[in-house]
C-alpha cells in the first residue's frame, strides 16, 4: 500500500509539475488541480497509513490519526474555491487578452512604438 | 483571559459582510464605515501594542481549549507592531482610495478591504501553523479580488500571473505542513517548538526538509529572487491604492520567516546559509530593475523588491542586533513603499501615459513629494531610509560575509539614487508639454491627507528614531528568547478542557 500511495503522489506531482509550467491557462489550471490533489494524498499520508483504524477512541485498539482527515477537508475546500477563481480570471484574461498565454507580453515592459 | 487579541481578526469580518449585505448601494455609508473600521482597527492595534509593550505575551485560546489541540491567538510585541503598521497603512491608503475615486471604479472594493485586514490581521496573530495558512489563504483570495479591481486587459492577465504563482505557493505551504506534521506530530507553533528541540540529534532530516519547504513558501510570499517573478507585473498592473496595500503583503512573508526561523528553528544554521545569498540577489535585482523600468509602475515595483531584498539582509543574519535593525528597517520600507504607490498614482492621473518619457508638466508640490519619497526609498539623508540602512550595515559588521552585505548594499544604493534620479529628470523637467485637464476625485483634500499621513509617519519615524529602535531592539530580544513564547502557550493553562 506505501508503494501504491507513494506513487500516485509522484505521478500527480510531476503531471502537476509538468502542466503548470506550459504557458496556457488551461493547461495552468489543470496542473494546480493534480498538484492540490497530490497534496490532499500526502497530507492524509502524513498521519500514517493504517487500515481499518478509526479515527475515534475506543472503537478498537489501536486508533487513526484524526487531524489530517480535517486538514484534508479544509485544504479540499479551500483549493476547489481558488479553482473556482482562477478559472473565472482565465477567463475573463481570455476573453479580453484575446489569447490564453500566462507570460505578460512585450507591450507590458515596452512603449508602443519601440515594438518591432 | 482578555478579548482584545481577536478583536482585530473579527471587527473587519463583521464590517465586511456589513457592508456587503446591509449597505449594498449606498457607497456614502459604506465609505464612513470602511474608514471608520480601519481607524478602529488602528486604535485597536495601539492597544495591543501598549499591552505587549510591556514584555509579557498574551494568550487567547479559542474556545478555551487546551493549547495543543485548541487554536491559539499569540500576542507579543512582533505581533502588535506588525498590526500597528497594517492599520497605519491602511488607514492612509483608504483615505486615499476615498478621496481619489478609485473605490468606486469596481465592485464591493470596502467589502474586499475589510477582508483584506482581516487576513492580514490573523496571519500576524495566529500561533497555529495551520491556522496561519488558512490566514494566508483569506488574505491570498481577497488580494485576487483587489488586484483586478478596476479591471481591464493588462491588469487581469497580470492577476492571473498572480494567481497562478500563489497557488503553487499555497500548495508547497501545505507539502511543508504535512513534512512537518509527520515529523513532529503537532500543528501548534510553540508545540512544535519544544518538539524540534527535544528532538535528538541525526533524527532531523525530516525536521530540516519541511524547515526548507516552508522557508520557500515564506520567500515566494516575500518576493525574494528567484521566486520574485510575480511581483513586477502585479505591483504594476494593479490599482494604485491596492499596490500601496500590497506593500504589507511581502511583509507577511518577511513576518513569516521571522517567526519561524526564530521561534520553531532557532538553531539551524542551515536557514541563513540560505536566506542570505537569497536577499544579496534580491536586492541587486530590485535595484537593478529600477534603473531599467520603462514605466512609473514598474520603477516602483522594483523598488518594493529592492526594499525587501536590504530588510532581508538584516532579517537573515538571525542575531538580536541585525534583527532590530532589520525590524526599523521594516516599518520605514513599508510605509515608504505605500507612499511612493500613492505618489506614481497621482502622477499617473496627471500624465497620459505610464511610460517614463517627456509628457505633460506636472505642478511643482508633486515634485517635491517626489523628491522626499525618492530620497526615503533609496535611502538617503534625512530620512529614517537612510537611518535604517546604516543600521543595517552597523549591525552586519560581525558578520562573516560583511563584505558582501556591505557591498550589495551600498552599490545597490547608488544603482537606486540612478534610477529614480532619471525617472525624476525625465517626469518633472524634461516634461514641458501642455498640462492635462486633471480629473480630480471626489474629496481631493482627503487624499491628500492620506499620503500627508504617510510622509508624517516617516518623519516621525526619523524624528523619534530612538524611541522606534528601543522598540525594535525589545522585540527583537523577545524572539530571540522563544522559551517564553513556548512557556507562555503550554504551561499554566486556566480553564484546561
Amino acid at each position: 500500500m506505501e508503494f501504491l500511495i507513494a506513487s500516485a503522489i509522484g505521478m500527480l506531482t510531476a503531471c502537476g509539475c509538468y502542466l503548470i509550467l506550459r504557458s496556457r491557462s488551461f493547461a495552468v489550471v489543470l496542473g494546480m488541480t493534480l498538484l492540490s490533489y497530490a497534496i490532499n494524498l500526502f497530507l492524509f499520508a502524513s498521519g500514517r497509513l493504517a487500515v481499518a483504524a478509526p479515527p475515534v477512541l475506543g472503537q478498537g485498539s489501536a486508533p487513526g490519526d484524526p487531524l489530517p482527515q480535517a486538514l484534508v477537508l479544509t485544504a479540499i475546500v479551500i483549493s476547489f474555491g481558488m479553482t473556482a477563481v482562477t478559472v473565472m480570471m482565465a477567463l475573463g484574461a481570455h476573453l479580453s487578452g484575446g489569447d490564453d498565454r500566462i507570460d505578460m507580453p512585450r507591450a507590458d515592459r515596452v512603449p508602443p512604438e519601440e515594438r518591432e | 483571559m482578555s478579548y482584545l487579541p481577536i478583536l482585530p481578526v473579527l471587527l473587519p469580518a463583521g464590517l465586511g459582510a456589513l457592508i456587503l449585505l446591509l449597505l449594498g448601494g449606498r457607497p456614502g455609508a459604506q465609505r464612513l464605515v470602511s474608514l471608520a473600521g480601519t481607524a478602529a482597527i488602528l486604535g485597536l492595534g495601539l492597544q495591543l501594542l501598549a499591552m505587549a509593550g510591556q514584555g509579557q505575551i498574551l494568550v487567547y485560546r479559542l474556545g478555551n481549549w487546551a493549547a495543543p489541540f485548541g487554536i491559539v491567538l499569540m500576542l507579543d510585541r512582533l505581533a502588535a507592531l506588525m498590526l500597528v503598521l497594517t492599520g497605519v497603512l491602511a488607514l492612509a491608503v483608504l483615505a486615499y482610495a476615498i478621496g481619489s475615486g478609485w473605490d468606486r471604479r469596481g465592485a464591493h472594493f470596502h467589502t474586499l478591504w475589510q477582508f483584506q485586514l482581516m487576513g492580514l490581521n490573523g496571519a500576524f496573530l495566529t500561533g497555529d501553523a495551520f491556522n496561519l495558512f488558512v490566514f494566508f489563504e483569506v488574505l491570498l483570495i481577497v488580494s485576487y479580488g483587489l488586484m483586478i479591481h478596476g479591471a481591464g486587459t493588462m491588469r487581469l492577465r497580470a492577476g492571473v500571473q498572480y494567481i497562478a504563482y500563489n497557488l503553487a505557493g499555497s500548495t508547497l505551504f501545505l507539502a511543508a505542513l504535512g513534512v512537518l506534521y509527520a515529523a513532529t506530530g503537532t500543528l501548534n507553533m510553540a508545540d512544535m517548538a519544544a518538539r524540534v528541540a527535544q528532538m535528538p540529534p541525526g533524527q532531523g532530516g525530516l525536521v530540516g526538509l519541511g524547515a526548507v519547504l516552508l522557508m520557500l513558501v515564506f520567500a515566494l510570499k516575500a518576493a525574494l529572487v528567484p521566486m520574485h517573478f510575480w511581483l513586477p507585473a502585479t505591483y504594476a498592473n494593479a490599482p494604485g491604492p491596492v499596490a500601496a496595500l500590497f506593500a504589507i503583503m511581502t511583509k507577511v512573508g518577511v513576518y513569516g520567516i521571522i517567526r519561524s526561523a526564530t521561534l520553531i528553528f532557532p538553531d539551524m544554521a542551515l536557514l541563513p546559509a540560505l536566506l542570505l545569498p537569497a536577499a544579496g540577489l534580491t536586492l541587486i535585482v530590485g535595484q537593478t530593475g529600477l534603473l531599467g523600468a520603462r514605466s512609473l509602475g514598474r520603477m516602483a515595483a522594483f523598488a518594493a523588491l529592492g526594499s525587501v531584498g536590504t530588510l532581508m539582509l538584516a532579517v537573515a543574519q538571525l542575531t538580536p542586533q541585525a534583527l532590530a535593525a532589520g525590524l526599523y528597517y521594516l516599518l520605514h520600507s513599508t510605509l515608504a513603499a505605500g507612499a511612493l504607490f500613492l505618489a506614481a498614482d497621482m502622477i499617473l492621473t496627471r500624465r497620459a501615459e505610464a511610460w517614463l518619457r517627456p509628457g505633460a508638466a506636472l505642478p511643482g508640490g508633486l515634485a517635491v513629494l517626489y523628491f522626499l519619497l525618492a530620497i526615503a526609498v533609496t535611502g538617503m539623508p534625512p530620512l529614517s531610509g537612510f537611518l535604517g540602512k546604516l543600521l543595517i550595515l552597523q549591525a552586519s559588521w560581525q558578520s562573516p560575509a560583511m563584505v558582501w552585505i556591505w557591498v550589495a548594499v551600498l552599490a545597490s544604493s547608488l544603482l537606486a539614487i540612478c534610477g529614480m534620479a532619471r525617472a525624476g529628470s525625465v517626469l518633472f523637467w524634461a516634461s514641458r508639454g501642455a498640462p492635462l485637464p486633471v480629473a480630480r476625485g471626489p474629496a481631493p483634500a482627503l487624499a491628500r491627507a492620506g499620503i500627508g499621513l504617510l510622509v508624517a509617519a516617516l518623519i516621525a519615524l526619523t524624528v523619534f528614531a530612538a524611541p522606534a529602535l528601543r522598540l525594535a531592539e525589545a522585540t527583537a530580544a523577545q524572539l530571540m528568547t522563544p522559551s517564553a513564547y513556548v512557556a507562555a502557550v503550554l504551561q499554566g493553562q486556566e480553564g484546561v478542557k
